[in-house]
């Protein structure tokens, strides 16, 4: 299996195959009222500077203290990715200037990070998975931000996000493509999403990771590295994969070497950047926070936060197959987002009825996600509840309407008939389909007498009777059940 | 009552509580004093119509029998405290013009028990240094005259900007000390992060305490280095000072290192019985070189614990000789990253320069002074790649073994550790440290081991030099064990006598 998930992702040079190499760190802000060591709110799009406390600001003698929220999401996020919770861990700081960093250092976890080894189960495709191993996670401050479009001859700094708390999750180089690296991070998103300890929204630099690239020769040790910074989308972060690998790939089969240094991607451009060297590498003189005690976490606490913990992805995917049924790939669409799955779930149990799982599935996954889709929102939040999606399902089941008819009925449900009740909007439009035999039976031989030629054809190619279906359902407005329709023209027919 | 400000901080709150005296009377004595003694350059910020104020106020609540332990004592804070709305500098040209809006918890606590505030008191930049010549606002003189100085001279000399020949009255908490000494506050805050209270106790015999780190928050005291600072009180008796201290120690939030311990009433241990007590004395404090004076004062000490019923036992802390060069890189390595803060970009000092660099450039050599220039280069040096094994890491192994070598004096049985508080008496303004910084730094040599260890350390007047100087001895105790300190304190005072402090020659 190794071999050929390595195989399958060689790069082709000109002199041959290469191996990507990549690692993550991703950085992901932590869902909590206050920030990580001050009590001024964490609000998204607030007024520039409306949400920054004396310690946020740096004022002098102004002393950080642990927001014990963080900590619980860095040990229920550590738990999550079946990691070693470390009972003592330490702060240090981080010391560079910039303007947007008013301390002039920025408070980590360099030495003893709260979270060590773990692990992630990644799914490439319904069957098939890899394991990426997590290295670390620690706890860290945001940093402020700079304006710089404000004023021609200033810049302007804006210190909301400055002291928010992250989580820096770090991969071990266990990917060999961008599309691994890809599935890591949407993977590794929606197990934050579950948990509850980010919402790994990347539009607002809620989910950002430096990307570590590099390259070799199948069998042969590790090239040198490249780090990415910051790259801020899922589709940027293959997009910059590929292309730091093949510049590297080029370069080597050039006769150069890689220096290990920083790059940026410029996705515009399609190219990555180099920012700083080696050389030129910051020196951020490291050492324990003295402000800070070590946090120490007892087993209690721990212990709390494990018996609180969500199912998570992997377990409710299994779930789904053993309980409902489901394929791999269903299972695995639908895990996808919590409120997803939380909304299958409550759709296929509705009134305590156990209905149709596959149904329900096949809706979400369809009509409904299509919806969302348009509408740019996600699946739980397309204005359907798992009630309306129930009863839609029931009616049909109970033949009262086709699927045609549902279709048509969710329509109006996403727009004038917004919150009705499908059973009541069935009378209210008379869309109750025909079930009775009679009336069907007069509709076919109407439509047989008027094709007699494609009727003779229809013996011998029995791919003609779906067209009679058609047929007789138009002539029906979409009302005759379809099932009792191609009965009657299989009688009919004698096909 | 003639002169009320020769009354002890004790004396005061008494005469206040029977309303012998008013809060508004003993306020304006002190207002007065200050008024008249700019020769010394206590004080960098008075605030007068805010003490009067604080004073009227603490009047009306001692009228109504709701005073607090400090009530209507008038009192000075360094300029290290944030006090809102006004001036708060760490006497550093780079927090040009900075009023918090804030309130150090310190300040809040001695606010809340009643205390009224005089003004700031001028200390070292950002107490670094050991003479108060550091300030932006210049030196601060001792009220002690050099030895055979007539009261003119002295006159002349305060008048000077540069106060040369004037005594330092030590630093870093130097316009606390003379202030204090001065009689131009009943007491004062002061800090101690290497020896800033104990040294200046010394020199203007006064009576210092640097509690166990963690006894006072560090909320909204200026950081120097943050795992040695410690607020504490200089006064002029082992009362007075416990007395400040009981008000400004206690649990706070706002500040993750502070103990939640309960303060006890150090007053109460203010004349304990120090029978039963065993005292070390500690072999390595004899230093090589060390005037016999000293040595003297040292013995003189421990007969006078003897005597008072306490055992005194030789003791071993093999690591002492290890503690300044191991202090000189902890302190400046955290007071590289404490500082870096002072930007240009926010508050304080801004010089413009063309680009981001450039500002951070301008601002902080025209804001910084020499000497903190010269730790913070130092601080940054050490933490720098390939170094920060060699000077930090060893610098912190050297601190497990210092705090070690008094645990396990503590663990034997000893109570507290005698030793002198300085290695001499008060030096001159100018006279040290201008060639060379180490000879400066020496100062702190019997001092800073007590930071690293995070204990408690108080020093009280033990005598005078053979120039009438005073000299003073330092006790080391467990950790928030500051009572039998407290205790001890009191006998070496009793014993040595009330120090008589300098009649006001530079009003």
């Amino acid at each position: 299996m190794a071999t050929d998930r390595a195989s399958a992702k060689l790069i082709k040079g000109a002199t041959g195959d290469w191996e990507v190499i990549v690692g993550l760190e991703v950085h992901a802000q932590v869902t909590s009222r206050s920030k990580l060591f001050s009590a001024a709110s964490t609000a998204f799009g607030g007024e520039p500077n409306s949400h920054v406390s004396l310690v946020d600001a740096a004022m002098p003698g102004m002393l950080p203290v642990i927001n014990r929220e963080c900590v619980a999401q860095a040990v229920r996020t550590g738990l999550g990715l079946k990691a070693q919770i470390n009972r003592r861990s330490t702060f240090d700081r981080k010391n560079y200037f910039y303007p947007d960093l008013p301390q002039g250092y920025q408070i980590s976890q360099y030495k003893s990070p709260i979270v060590g080894e773990g692990e992630i189960q990644v799914e490439l495709t319904p069957d098939q998975s890899i394991k990426v191993g997590i290295e670390r996670l620690h706890l860290e401050q945001d940093a402020g931000k700079s304006l710089h479009d404000q004023s021609p001859t200033m810049s302007f700094v804006d210190l909301n996000r400055s002291g928010v708390a992250l989580m820096e999750i770090v991969s071990k180089p266990d990917m060999r493509s961008a599309d691994e690296a890809k599935a890591y991070v949407s993977k590794l998103r929606t197990l934050l999403r579950y948990i509850g300890s980010s919402d790994g929204d990347m539009e607002k630099g809620n989910l950002r990771a430096d990307v570590n690239v590099s390259v070799r020769r199948p069998g042969e040790a590790l090239g040198t590295r490249c780090e990415i910074k910051n790259v801020n989308s899922i589709r940027f972060i293959g997009q910059a994969i590929e292309t730091e690998a093949r510049r590297q790939i080029g370069l080597i089969e050039d006769g150069g070497t890689v220096e290990q240094e920083t790059r940026l991607f410029d996705p515009t451009r399609g190219e990555t950047r180099s920012l700083r060297s080696k050389e030129e590498a910051h020196d951020y003189r490291y050492f324990p926070d003295p402000d800070l005690l070590p946090l120490e976490l007892d087993l209690a606490f721990i212990d709390a936060m494990a018996a609180d913990l969500p199912e998570l992805p992997d377990a409710k995917r299994m779930r789904f197959m053993a309980d409902y049924g489901l394929s791999a790939y269903d299972a695995s669409i639908l895990v996808a987002e919590r409120e997803t799955a939380d909304f299958f779930e409550d759709s296929v149990n509705q009134g305590g009825a156990k209905r149709d799982a596959k149904a329900v599935a096949n809706w979400l996954m369809g009509d409904i996600a299509a919806q969302a889709n348009a509408q740019g929102v996600a699946v739980a939040d397309v204005g359907l509840s798992a009630a309306s999606l129930a009863r839609l399902v029931d009616l049909i089941g109970e033949g009262v309407i086709s699927g045609k008819i549902a279709k048509d009925l969710l329509v109006r449900l996403f727009a004038d008939d917004r919150g009705a009740d499908p059973r009541a909007l069935v009378e209210a439009y008379g869309l109750r389909q025909v079930t009775d035999t009679g009336a069907i039976d007069g509709a076919v031989d109407a439509v047989i007498a008027a094709n007699p030629d494609k009727a003779e054809q229809a013996k011998t190619k029995p791919g003609m009777l779906g067209w009679f279906v058609g047929q007789v359902m138009k002539s029906t407005g979409g009302k005759a059940n379809p099932q009792a329709v191609s009965d009657a023209l299989r009688k009919r027919l004698s096909v | 009552m003639t002169d009320l400000t020769s009354l002890t901080l004790a004396e005061a709150r008494d005469h206040l509580k029977h309303r012998a005296i008013s809060s508004v009377e003993i306020t304006r004595a002190h207002l007065e004093a200050i008024e008249r003694s700019g020769g010394l350059n206590t004080f960098v910020a008075i605030t007068a119509d805010k003490a009067l104020q604080m004073a009227e106020a603490s009047d009306a609540r001692l009228a109504r029998k709701e005073a607090g332990p400090l009530e209507g004592l008038p009192i000075g804070v360094k300029d290290l405290y944030a006090t809102e709305g006004i001036h708060t500098q760490a006497c550093s040209h780079i927090l040009d013009g900075f009023k918090p809006g804030y309130e150090s918890t310190v300040t809040a606590n001695l606010w809340r028990d009643g205390a009224v505030m005089l003004g700031k008191l001028n200390m070292d930049e950002f107490a670094m240094g050991s003479s108060n010549e550091t300030s932006y606002y210049g030196p601060v003189a001792s009220p002690w005259l050099p030895p055979n100085w007539s009261r003119d001279r002295g006159r002349a000399a305060a008048l000077s900007s540069d106060k040369r020949g004037l005594l330092t009255p030590g630093g870093s908490s130097g316009g606390s000390a003379s202030a204090v000494a001065a009689h131009l506050c009943l007491a004062a805050t002061a800090s101690d992060t290497g020896g800033s209270i104990r040294q200046p106790a010394a020199f203007t015999g006064l009576v210092g305490v640097k509690p166990t780190y963690g006894r006072c928050s560090r909320y909204g005291m200026v950081a120097f280095a943050s795992s040695l600072d410690q607020a504490g009180p200089l006064a002029r008796t082992v009362r007075d000072a416990a007395i400040m201290l009981r008000s400004m120690a206690g649990p706070d939030a706002k500040d993750s290192t502070c103990s939640p311990a309960p303060v006890p009433d150090y007053e109460a241990a203010v004349g304990r019985s120090v029978k039963g007590m065993k005292i070390g004395v500690p072999k390595e404090y004899r230093l090589e070189g060390m005037s016999s004076e000293i040595d003297a004062l040292w013995a003189r000490g421990a007969k006078w614990l003897r005597a008072a019923g306490a055992s005194v036992v030789d003791v071993s802390l093999p690591h002492t000789p290890y503690a300044l060069p191991a202090y000189y890189i902890v302190a400046p390595a955290e007071a590289s990253s404490n500082l870096a803060r002072y930007d240009g970009v926010r508050y304080g000092l801004r010089e413009p320069g063309a680009d981001i660099t450039e500002l951070y450039e301008k601002t902080r050599a025209k804001g910084f002074g020499t000497e903190v220039r010269r730790r913070l280069m130092i601080g940054t040096y050490v933490l720098s790649a390939g170094y920060y094994d060699a000077y930090y890491v060893r610098a912190q192994k050297i601190r497990t073994l210092i705090k070690r070598d008094f645990e396990r004096v503590f663990a034997d049985g000893v109570d507290a550790i005698l030793t002198p508080a300085t290695p001499s008496a008060a030096f001159g303004i100018g006279e040290k440290g201008s060639d060379n910084p180490v000879e400066m730094y020496l100062n702190d040599v019997f001092t800073v081991t007590v930071n690293m260890a995070g204990l408690p350390g108080l020093v009280a007047p033990a005598g005078l030099s053979s120039d009438g100087l005073p000299l003073g001895l330092q006790l080391i105790g467990r950790p928030f064990d500051e009572e039998t300190l407290f205790a001890l304190g009191e006998t070496i005072e009793q014993s040595a006598g009330r120090m008589t402090l300098p009649e006001p020659w530079w009003a």
